[in-house]
């Protein structure tokens, strides 16, 4: 029986790799540069190129936009054994993803488990035809780490909510064909008790958004505005006033992917790009400083990848690992922003260029300054360092 | 593999836990170290004996257990917790390292079963300096008709005082590094103690024409490097597993200690001040227990990069058991410095087990090396 099993499951890894090698546009299979290099979908979707639009169409045909969904929402219907050979032989061949979405990644998630089958059967085959392009509504301007004491109001109009207020960091809110929102529904209670999860069409009257500038130059960043926006009552999402569990769930999600939990991007070794831009003395890194911040940030990536299997394997085994996800967000950014201000030691003056013929001169000190922005969004450093000591240390409050 | 304990691992580390707490508690490394700093109980080796702890490593043609380095490691990890004094480290992860992968039949034999069934002990002889550097060994063996002349000076020997006889690191005529089974009541050789801050105590070897039979060479020219360092790679990796024990018992009494001690009205455990302090080390302790794991798996599965595994569990361990003790001093307050209660000692030993075989510094550089910079 496991002998039979196995064989299927090599049979599917030759098909699959046989059809991704077949279908996969060559310039499909490059490393992507930026955020702009994704297609994104949505009504208004638009390829960057031929090859694009083909991948896409190749995959969708397949199903494989979501994989491992549930075919009636119009995934793939893989087993978790045959979606993990597919993620594998993606990435041994170096496929982008087809499409760029948190309509997967994020909402996906929550509808599975907080949604009547009557909205799941609504929104998530739009998501796997990426004909929706989902942003996400949580933040506002006076609710950053306090999320939960967040103001935007809906009202029961009797047919429907009537929204008003603002959100912040509303990712692409400006080209979103929708929102998921965190919205109060009561005010009198305790806030993580009046707030409820609430679908809206960006398209709806009364919507406006704003771009949001970073010190990186540009962002994806929003904020976004709702005046007296009317929602059909059918588009809130689990128990009303108990959207805080859908929130802690989803917020849960995001961390573990800020954290780079699950990311099959290879990175390139500093100490690699340390030897190619830095003079040597016998074999090693002249600048013994560098050379021990180096090899600090190269023991602990290595030793945090070890962990992320770890963890994940105890949670195969059903240890619950759902307070561990503020430990990766908290140190995994960490890391980042550590890496990347190594890496800016290590390019020197060639690390700081800002405008430059030459645009890919320019990436670097870009992405550096976007790296600030990694233990803040997500939550802070600081509130995953209280999530740690209270729920997991049991440290009083 | 996946990097968790299998049900047999789990239940080791389980009884051990049970077995130590029992039997050698904290209050006997107490009373041990109150009594002349007795470097062991007799009495409880034998137990350890009979409870399989040394034959965990041996492979089966010497009737061992054959079960491996992550069972011996959870052994390790619970020793550290209780600071169990035990001659397990020097007889089993160092002597018994060199001799199960000795070349030496009649060494193997003799000395094997003797170590396993604690008739027996032997000490490893490597250190001369007051850091470890085990590529500049001055101790020479000069080969003569009837085998080796060995000189030289040994420090830190670990269980040296009583031992047996020592596994002593020597260059030879080739230029490589020997290694040499010595009885301890050879002539020539001077033994004295030394106690140092763990309460421990640690020999100096003086070899001065000490002559050793050619049937004591352990390994065969040529070998000597290569065994070398896989004694120092096992030895860093189960040293990793004790500091790991440590770093978890004294970061829960910490945690403990910010749970019940008041100030101000308040329980101190309320201060975030203090708060974000101890959730820093718990991530760091994370990480330590999956370098800890992955390390104990590459020494049973001989990986390919045990080097680098090696050094980066004992970098690591080095790393957080200096934050966590110093933290755990810290966050215990005056009561923390005083020797009444037990947080010091894990302090000390803290200090002593992360020098052993290599510090931080040690081998994060070697890290680097490895990896070609």
């Amino acid at each position: 029986m496991e002998t039979t099993m196995k064989t299927a499951l090599e049979d599917f890894r030759l098909e699959t790799r046989k059809w991704l090698e077949e279908n996969c546009p060559a310039s499909m299979r490059t490393p992507v540069k930026d955020s702009g290099d994704f297609f994104w979908g949505g009504r208004n979707a638009t390829f960057q190129n031929e090859d694009q639009k083909i991948w896409f169409e190749k995959m969708l045909e397949k199903k494989w936009i979501v994989p491992y969904w549930d075919t009636k929402y119009g995934g793939g219907g893989l087993s978790d054994a045959e979606n993990n050979i597919l993620t594998q032989e993606m990435t041994r061949l170096g496929c982008r993803k087809p499409i760029f979405s948190f309509g997967i990644s994020m909402l996906g998630p929550a509808l599975h488990k907080f949604a009547s089958e009557e909205q799941k059967m609504r929104f998530l085959p739009e998501i796997t035809a990426g004909k929706t392009w989902w942003c996400q509504g949580y933040s506002e301007p006076n609710a950053g780490s306090d999320l939960a004491g967040l103001q935007t109001k809906a009202e029961d109009k009797g047919d429907h909510y009537l929204i008003n207020g603002s959100k912040v960091w509303t990712s692409y809110a400006d080209k979103s064909d929708w929102i998921f929102c965190l919205v109060r529904t009561d005010f009198d209670a305790p806030k993580h008790n009046g707030i409820s999860f609430l679908l809206i069409d960006m398209a709806s009257e009364g919507v406006s958004t704003r771009p949001i500038k970073l010190i990186s130059g540009k962002s994806p960043f929003c904020e976004t505005f709702f005046d007296n926006v009317k929602v059909p009552k059918e588009n809130l999402i689990g128990t009303l006033n108990d959207g805080w569990t859908i929130a802690k769930y989803l917020l849960t999600h995001e961390r573990q992917m800020i954290g780079g939990v699950g990311e099959t991007d290879v990175r390139r070794e500093l100490h690699e790009i340390a030897k190619e831009n830095l003079p040597l003395r016998d074999g090693t890194l002249a600048d013994p400083v560098l050379r021990s911040e180096i090899a600090v940030q190269g023991m602990n990536d290595s030793i945090f990848e070890m962990t992320i299997q770890r963890i994940m394997d105890e949670a195969k085994t059903g240890v619950n690992a759902g307070a561990l996800s503020s430990f990766f967000k908290y140190y995994g950014t960490e890391q980042n922003v550590s890496r990347m201000e190594l890496l800016t030691a290590i390019t020197g003056s060639d690390g700081l260029v800002w405008e430059s013929e030459n645009e890919d001169a320019k990436v670097q000190a870009r992405l550096f300054c976007r790296s600030k922005g990694n233990t803040i969004e997500g939550g802070t450093s600081e509130i995953q360092l209280g999530i740690i000591s209270k729920r997991i240390l049991n440290l009083p409050s | 593999m996946a990097l968790i304990l299998n049900e047999e691992q789990k239940m080791l580390k389980d009884s051990a836990n049970e077995f130590l707490a029992m039997n050698a508690p904290v209050e006997q490394f107490r009373s041990l170290r109150d009594n002349n700093y007795q470097a062991f109980d007799e009495e409880l080796w034998q137990e350890i004996v009979e409870m399989g702890w040394t034959a965990l490593t041996i492979p089966e043609e010497y009737n061992g257990l054959d079960f491996g380095y992550v069972g011996l490691g959870q052994v390790m990890e619970e020793m550290g917790k209780s600071l169990t004094k035990a001659p397990l480290f020097s007889s089993i992860v160092l002597a018994g390292t060199a001799l199960v992968n000795s070349t030496n039949q009649g060494l193997k034999s003799t000395w094997i079963p003797a170590l396993m069934n604690g008739t027996k002990r032997l000490a490893f002889a490597q250190d001369e300096q007051s850091y470890f550097d085990p590529s500049n060994i001055a101790t020479t063996a000069i080969e003569t008709a009837e085998g080796y002349v060995i000189n030289g000076h040994k420090k830190m020997v670990v269980d040296g005082a009583g031992a047996d006889g020592f596994v002593v690191v020597a260059k030879t005529d080739e230029g490589e590094v020997g290694l040499f089974l010595v009885d301890a009541n050879c002539k020539g050789m001077a033994i004295t103690t030394e106690v140092l801050l763990d309460a421990g105590t640690y020999a100096q070897v003086e070899f001065k024409d000490v002559n050793v039979g050619s049937s004591q060479r352990i390994c065969e020219t040529g070998k000597g490097d290569e065994l070398l360092n896989l004694i120092n790679n096992t030895a860093a990796i189960c040293l990793a597993a004790e500091m790991l024990g440590m770093i978890t018992e004294a970061f829960g009494q910490t945690v403990a200690y910010l749970q019940e001690r008041q100030q101000f009205g308040k329980r101190i455990g309320t201060y975030q001040a203090l708060q974000h302090r101890a959730a820093k080390l718990f991530c760091e302790i994370e990480l330590c227990k999956s370098i800890v794991i992955k390390a104990l798996q590459g020494l049973d599965e001989s990986a390919v990069n045990l080097d680098e595994l090696a050094s980066l569990a004992k970098a690591k361990l080095g790393e957080t058991i200096k934050i966590v003790t110093n933290e755990a001093m810290q966050m215990h307050g005056g009561i923390g410095v005083t020797d009444d209660v037990n947080i010091g000692f894990y302090f000390k030993r803290a200090r002593v087990a992360q020098r052993l075989f290599g510090d931080y510094n040690y081998h994060l550089d070697r890290c680097a090396r490895l990896n070609g910079y």
